[in-house]
């Protein structure tokens, strides 16, 4: 079992499936900016990818761009500006926010403000419907109290006719 | 009343976004190089590897900037399209040869008609990079002073010529 165990481990572990090439870095920051870059950079011919999980041949051809951009010193700014003059916003898995994007920034809050004041007014409803019921429930007891009420005088002053 | 119009509302609000979602083609993403010159290269032609083509060369002239590779499987529908097309001469054809071999380009020419005035190459798709070419055939529509007007993806139909690429072409041409 525990033979079985690590087999399937090792078939499942993520470097089976790591597809990225060695890369050299002269320093660490280096290094974080292109696996922080790959992972934010769209692939798109498969569109649901990064480069860095994709192993379309244009999502190669983008890690190698972004590593040589890294290598000539390219700031990340940079890099992500030259995708986007050539790929457009969709190209980032998360879009700058400007006019274009807004709606796909906002949108989110939007849905959840009217989802708030739905779920606000529908409680409110219900609190007003609740309580008109108890104002007439309470009514229809005063209501009943005196009608027995006046039974018993009835009875009281004229005796039992019956 | 309006526990029957809130569903019929909420079904035709919904129907219209489905409806909008079929007609969508996420597979086509708006290029930012339309209307924006077309990015320089110097690239190797393919029949006559030591001389080079850019684009200052085509100044002038009205342009059809195809990407075009022998293992794209629909480049070689739209292919007797743009043999017809080359016919008519409405506009100068050049095929950008990307990521493929030299010869199997070539072969791929000679089997089925070249339709390209020039075809250059662009084996490491570098050119491909600077064209935000991400599926091939892609077709760009370039203007007498090289800026890129129009973009197509995917492959060029005879539909498409008629309504879309003639007009280009003509509109373009009477521009300076």
């Amino acid at each position: 079992m525990k033979k079985l165990c690590l087999v399937f481990l090792l078939i499942f572990s993520g470097s089976v499936f790591a597809i990225s090439e060695y890369r050299k870095f002269d320093n660490l920051d280096q290094q974080k900016v292109y696996e922080n870059l790959i992972s934010e950079l769209r692939c798109l011919v498969c569109q649901n990818q990064t480069i860095g999980d994709s192993n379309a041949e244009l999502a190669a051809d983008l890690r190698r761009q972004v590593y040589e951009m890294i290598e000539q010193g390219k700031s990340k700014q940079d890099i992500v500006q030259f995708m986007i003059d050539r790929y457009g916003d969709f190209v980032l898995y998360n879009p700058q926010f400007k006019a274009k994007t807004g709606l796909l920034w906002l949108g989110p809050v939007l849905f959840l403000l009217i989802g708030l004041t739905t779920v606000f007014l529908f409680v409110q409803r219900k609190k007003t419907a609740a309580r008109q019921n108890s104002l007439a429930e309470q009514g229809d007891d005063n209501k009943e109290k005196a009608e027995k009420l006046a039974k018993v005088r009835n009875l009281l002053e004229k005796g039992d006719l019956s | 009343m309006l526990k029957f119009l809130f569903p019929l509302v909420l079904f035709i609000v919904l129907a219209i976004f489905l409806a909008l979602g079929l007609n969508l083609h996420p597979n086509e993403i708006p290029s930012p190089l339309v209307d924006k010159v077309a990015p320089v290269f110097s690239a190797p032609k393919l029949q006559t590897p030591e001389q080079k083509l850019t684009p200052a060369d085509l100044k002038g002239k009205v342009w059809l900037f195809n990407v075009w590779a022998s293992w794209c499987v629909s480049c070689r529908s739209e292919h007797p399209i743009l043999n017809q097309m080359a016919k008519t001469k409405t506009a100068v054809i050049v095929g950008l040869n990307y990521k493929d071999e030299p010869e199997d380009a070539k072969n791929w020419l000679s089997q089925l008609g070249n339709p390209y005035d020039v075809s250059i190459m662009d084996q490491d798709g570098r050119i491909g990079i600077d064209y935000g070419v991400y599926g091939v055939p892609e077709t760009f529509v370039i203007d007498k002073q090289g800026v890129i007007r129009y973009k197509h993806t995917g492959p060029v139909t005879a539909e498409d010529v008629q309504k879309v690429f003639l007009p280009w072409i003509a509109k373009l041409q009477a521009e300076n």
